[in-house]
């Protein structure tokens, strides 16, 4: 198998592409896709400030380095979810990555900060724990990047990510979320702009990007995730992909340019009449917001 | 050769020599779930493993919803 570029031995094919990459343009193929993402998507102008949102896992810390190797001016936010012993691993992983490049990172504690963690708001909400993760996560990151006077709020959802949660949208017809599911969501008044740079990358490119970079890793999956329908759907479409490549990436990319600007106007409807959180002043349709809600309720019940 | 999976750990012994495709075809692994990794080193599919090699295949599936 060689190269497509330079025909030197290869060490990676990226099937949708129908392409093999020797370790050097592997790279050169990574940088250039969320190049141009953020150009295509006017996510970034030159001088933004981003706040990278990292986990330790292999897309947000491709991401920062990516970002870093582009040129852009990072500082990176990590949430402690507080999910044990896989939580305490991720957050090494994040600290020794800003630490090497002397990278500055913000760290806010779910426990430490609000009382709760996400075992327990599950707990505490009778929902999964993906949904405390993610309101905790997206509240959070919003309050960081505006305290902080940040550009833009960058997360490293990937192209399969984004194929996934667009199947699982379509296959619930949810129009509301079709609404919001863009690569960037501009700033408005209470929110950051918000920005998606590794949506042309599948995430065996992100995994094989920190691989050969050297970048340490959380490869274990969250046990918290585990048997969710967000992984049934990528085994799913990998399936698909595995016989037809290219797939997936059609499939989010004609949604993007074909059908979702016909979601949107219901998006813009649902934006009007936010009131300031009674809480802690964030946008919400309520009188409190969704995360002051679940502080109260996971706090309110003994969860250890 | 050893080979280590993930999630759970776990390490299958499997004679070489044989070729990554085959290998993932007799572990029943989608090659787009996974990365293979000889020593450190990303390999592709038409790579032969030899019987001394150690290998890692890597789950690249993350399954957060947030």
């Amino acid at each position: 198998m060689k190269c497509r570029v330079c025909r030197g031995p290869a060490i990676i094919e990226v099937t949708r592409h129908n392409a093999n990459f020797c370790e050097e343009h592997f790279l050169a193929h990574c940088r250039e896709q969320v190049r141009k993402a953020i150009s295509h998507f006017k996510m970034l102008t030159p001088g933004d400030r981003v706040l990278v949102a990292v986990s330790g896992g292999k897309d947000s810390l491709a991401l920062w380095d990516i970002l870093l190797d582009l040129g852009y001016d990072t500082e990176g936010v990590y949430l402690g979810l507080g999910i044990g012993a896989y939580s305490d691993e991720s957050g090494t992983y994040v600290r020794e990555f800003a630490a090497t490049r002397g990278l500055k990172l913000r760290e806010i504690d779910l426990r430490d900060e609000y009382g709760f963690d996400v075992p327990g708001a599950a707990k505490a909400t009778k929902r999964v724990p993906c949904s405390a993760c993610g309101m905790s996560k997206r509240h959070l990151f919003n309050t960081a990047a505006l305290e902080g006077g940040f550009d833009a709020v960058a997360t490293g959802h990937n192209l399969d990510d984004e194929a996934a949660v667009l199947f699982g949208n379509v296959l619930h017809w949810d129009a509301e979320y079709l609404g919001r599911q863009m690569p960037v969501l501009p700033s408005r008044p209470g929110f950051p702009k918000k920005i998606k740079p590794l949506v042309r990358l599948a995430e065996r490119e992100t995994a094989a990007w920190c691989v050969l970079r050297g970048i340490d890793y959380q490869v274990e999956e969250c046990p918290m995730a585990a048997g969710n329908s967000h992984l049934g759907y990528k085994e799913a479409l990998n399936l698909i992909e595995s016989t037809s490549p290219g797939t997936k990436a059609h499939f989010y990319f004609a949604f993007l340019d074909r059908i979702a600007e016909r979601f949107n106007a219901g998006t813009e409807q649902a934006q009007d009449g936010l009131n300031a959180c009674a809480e802690c002043g964030a946008p919400t349709t309520g009188e409190v917001c969704a995360f002051c809600r679940l502080v109260e309720k996971a706090t309110r019940v003994d969860i250890r | 050769m050893h080979v280590t999976l993930r999630n759970p750990r776990r390490t299958v012994e499997i004679p070489g020599p044989v070729r990554v495709s085959a290998l993932l075809a007799k572990l029943d692994i989608n090659r787009e779930s996974v990365l293979v990794i000889r020593n450190d080193t990303l390999v592709p599919g038409d790579a032969v493993l030899a019987d001394a090699d150690e290998v890692e295949i890597r789950p690249v599936i993350s399954g957060g919803l947030s």
